[in-house]
């Protein structure tokens, strides 16, 4: 029994890490300027986690086979621990648990604590059960007022633009696809319309509540063009698994072509 | 001396009644086993939901038979709707984290085992002891009953975060009665969680018999009282952000609904509230209920594990201080859960290097564990199988927090199959090994019969292997960005592949093996009940004081004796001693010689 419990505790070991290290499912491909520094800190926290994990589950199988009783007339060693032993382990998971959060902090910082780069391209994000809105602010820079009361499907006007009174609205792009230049830096601003929903591209390795009643700033630079997936990472309803919209990078006159059929198509 | 010793004695007789006796039992022991019941009860169901979810996932298109008779509307034609998905997995979740692991581990067991291990005839307040235990059945009937109404169950998860929880039908089918249901039943749910913990907490400290110093308290009582005190804590912030969540929807206030809010372009008549408040809440109540799922079974695999290696706990005094401190900073790492929800990235940062602080009495343990086998002599029954799978399975668990305690990670890792790997090995998979360890470990002394060894070790080897093949694949899915509680994968081109399908496949083959072992077990529990040999007073040679009275033990445990306890509780393989155990109870020689 405590031969095989030795070889399925180290079979399951060494299969789940073997299927890890072929990468044959894997972090998909990265497109943005943060996802290099977040891929190198997972693939560091997986070598120390992959290391911690292998050596505790064969320490766990060799104890339970070779101390197993078989029989004999052996007793056990009669120990209440080790103080010294103690310490030192607790002080080495504290160190290295630690540390590795610490050696996280600058992609965290570098998504949050710093703002965008000035001149970065604005866009909203709208979501709405189960939809997604971006709203270019035109060529004012300006974006105008919401009115939740006029907002309307039946007609085209989702966000609730009062394009004839608000001077900043006129013109205003609001959008079905996030399209945007590649190299460019975008800030984005999240807002939802009825329930909690989640702004995520899995390339850009970026994820963003969107909640109700607030505007979260994020920012990011998408670094190859092609089209990709913005998928809702939050419950919103019955239709949460089909709440997906495209995420277009572009090179500049492409995305300038883009956004002129965008706006004429207002 | 000896008169008046006799003299002491004042045994008392179980009531004759059935209904006293089995039904409105004042009984700590009937009640233990009736939370363990109410427990395989919900465990029974909460499996049978996962199953039909990890069914659609697989076979979408595929026809359930009698789904329809289930629900009419969600199961329309046999086939599972998107919403009726929704609604099963937020059953699936609040059936097992609150109907199973807060319930079984703590109330099924401590009930059980507490007031015997420390020398009482009771628990404090038998009263409000079976008043929690009724308290928790009604609340589970409420949860149950929103089946069967025209609504639907709620679909909103077992999070249930508002808005989608608070505006009402508008949001969704299920959102109507069978939300409010739900906040109803985790109230009451709430109110019999309390009383059971202040009972808990009054029976550790005042009942102890002479003799048993905290310092000599087995590690699964300390566990019971730590897990009693997070619970008093925790449920209190519980019931009152459930109240407010109920009066935003039945009351027209707006705790947690921000103004503005436009619903199928209807304009949501509140404004004020704030959908974050209620995270903060129930995560300030969430993260604590996850210890409290996993301490209890840390307590039991500690004990088991000294038990059956035959060799005392190392570091005893640190596993007591490991488990106050994952305790008191399980009260300030709530924020992890909420990295991207809006919070303050900053308060994010501070919560993540607290989440990474309490790693560190979680490794001391796992040390301990495997210390305490190292020059040991195992003997390999079922329930030290399942305590060696509890240590497993918790490495496993507990290192893929180390992923997800990390801001920066959680942008990509967040709300993904990631974390419900993660969740399901730590406070899931590891916490239901620790409940079967101890049922394996204590039924002898509830039934007075051994459970069978042999379908016990299969049950073992089958839900071993099978845990790992359902919830090691949901990694992989994770880092390729697959997101949770997605009904099909239709709906996105990058799920929508054979790559990722592949994975669904063989977990739900998984599951449905895993499923059908629990079936094993289900018959040796039956069959060892009424024909298993007898057990006598001490089948497992442990040290405890439930080991020195018979099994079953008389209604007041002690049969008027008073207990007197001598020694530490784990004296396994002691130099010189004539066996390899001594029973706590048993007089020092210096004592004796006196």
């Amino acid at each position: 029994m405590g031969l095989a419990i030795a070889i399925v505790v180290a079979l399951i070991t060494l299969i789940s890490t073997g299927v890890f290290l072929s990468h044959h499912w894997w972090l998909p491909h990265a497109i943005s300027t943060i996802a290099p520094a977040l891929d190198r800190q997972f693939t560091v926290t997986f070598i120390i986690t992959g290391i911690i994990f292998v050596v505790a589950q064969l320490a766990l199988a060799y104890a339970v086979w070779k101390f197993r009783d078989t029989g004999d007339s052996r007793r056990a060693v009669y120990s209440h621990g080790n103080t010294k032993w103690e310490l030192s382990w607790t002080a080495a998971a504290a160190i290295l648990f630690i540390g590795l959060n610490l050696m996280g902090y600058q992609i965290w910082a570098s998504v949050h604590f710093t703002g965008p780069e000035p001149g970065a391209m604005q866009v909203e994000v709208w979501g709405e059960q189960f939809n997604w809105y971006f709203r270019y602010p035109g060529p004012d820079g300006r974006f105008g007022p919401v009115h939740p009361e006029k907002m309307n499907a039946g007609i085209g006007n989702y966000l609730g633009l009062d394009r004839a009174h608000d001077a900043d609205s006129k013109d205003d792009i609001v959008t079905m696809t996030l399209g945007v230049p590649v190299d460019r830096e975008v800030d984005l601003t999240m807002r939802s319309k009825d329930v909690t929903h989640s702004f995520f591209v899995r390339e850009l390795r970026l994820k963003q509540d969107m909640v109700p009643g607030l505007e979260i700033p994020i920012h990011f630079m998408a670094t190859e063009t092609g089209r990709y997936e913005i998928v809702c990472s939050q419950l919103c309803g019955l239709g949460h698994y089909k709440m997906r919209a495209f995420f277009q990078v572009m090179d500049q006159p492409d995305y300038d072509q883009w956004l002129a059929g965008q706006a004429a198509a207002q | 001396m000896a008169d008046m010793h006799v003299a002491a004695v004042h045994a008392h007789a179980a009531p004759s009644g059935f209904f006293r006796r089995y039904i409105f039992s004042l009984d700590h022991k009937v009640i233990g086993i009736q939370y363990w019941l109410l427990g395989l009860l919900a465990v029974l169901i909460g499996m049978a939901l996962s199953l039909l979810v990890r069914f659609h996932l697989v076979w979408p298109d595929a026809q359930i038979p009698l789904l329809h008779l289930l629900s009419p509307t969600g199961g329309k034609g046999d086939q599972m709707q998107p919403e009726y998905y929704l609604s099963l997995l937020t059953l699936h979740g609040t059936l097992m984290i609150f109907f199973v692991l807060t319930t079984v581990p703590q109330s099924g067991f401590g009930n059980f085992a507490l007031p015997i291990q420390i020398g009482a005839e009771d628990m404090a307040f038998p009263r409000l002891n079976m008043l929690s235990f009724w308290t928790t059945f009604v609340g589970m009937v409420v949860l149950l009953s929103t089946f069967f109404i025209s609504d639907g169950p709620p679909l909103a998860g077992w999070t249930a975060y508002p808005p989608l929880s608070a505006i009402g039908p508008a949001t969704g089918p299920g959102e109507g009665l069978g939300q409010t249901l739900w906040i109803v039943s985790i109230a009451i749910f709430c109110v019999g969680s309390l009383l059971g913990s202040l009972n808990f907490i009054a029976t550790t400290l005042d009942l102890r018999a002479r003799g048993l110093s905290l310092m000599r308290l087995p590690l699964t009582c300390w566990a019971w009282f730590i897990t009693a005190v997070l619970m008093l804590l925790s449920f209190a912030v519980l019931f009152a952000a459930g109240v407010l969540l109920l009066l935003d929807r039945v009351g027209g206030t707006s705790f947690f609904i921000p103004a503005g809010l436009v619903v199928s372009d209807q304009l949501v008549n509140h404004a004020g509230g704030s959908p974050l408040l209620w995270q903060h809440l129930f995560w300030f109540f969430g993260h604590p209920e996850v210890y409290v799922a996993i301490l209890p079974g840390m307590g039991i695999t500690s004990h088991i594990i000294s038990t059956f290696s035959r060799k005392p706990i190392f570091g005893y005094k640190a596993m007591i201080y490991a488990m106050c401190s994952i305790g008191f900073l399980g009260f300030m790492v709530w924020g992890h859960h909420m990295f991207v929800s809006g919070m303050s990235p900053y308060s994010g940062f501070a919560f993540s290097v607290l989440t990474m602080a309490i790693a560190v009495p979680s490794a001391i343990k796992t040390f301990n564990w495997i210390g305490t086998m190292i020059g040991g002599k195992l003997r390999l029954v079922t329930p030290m199988l399942f305590a060696i799978g509890f240590v497993s399975l918790f490495v496993t668990g507990g290192l893929s927090g180390i992923f997800l305690g990390q801001p920066a990670l959680d942008l990509t890792l967040h709300d993904s199959y990631f974390v419900i790997a993660h969740f399901h090995m730590v406070m899931g998979v590891a916490a239901i090994f620790g409940m079967f360890a101890g049922t394996y470990f204590w039924f002898p002394k509830a039934t007075g019969r051994m459970m069978n060894e042999t379908l016990g070790k299969v049950h073992f080897w089958l839900t071993f292997v099978g845990a790992y093949g359902i919830f090691m694949p949901m990694h992989y899915l994770g880092l390729e960005g697959h997101p949770r509680r997605y009904s099909t994968l239709t709906g996105v081109e990058f799920l929508n592949t054979p790559h990722l399908m592949h994975l669904h496949e063989f977990m739900t083959v998984s599951a449905f093996i895993t499923a059908a072992a629990q079936l094993l077990f289900l018959y040796n529990l039956a069959w060892s009940w009424f024909k298993g040999p007898e057990a006598g007073e001490n089948p497992w040679e442990a040290t405890t004081l439930e080991w020195t009275v018979p099994s079953p033990p008389p209604f007041d445990n002690f049969a008027g004796r008073h207990a007197v306890v001598y020694r530490y509780p784990y004296e396994f393989s002691v130099p010189g001693a004539e066996k390899d155990y001594i029973m706590q109870d048993a007089v020092e020689e210096a004592k004796k010689k006196k």
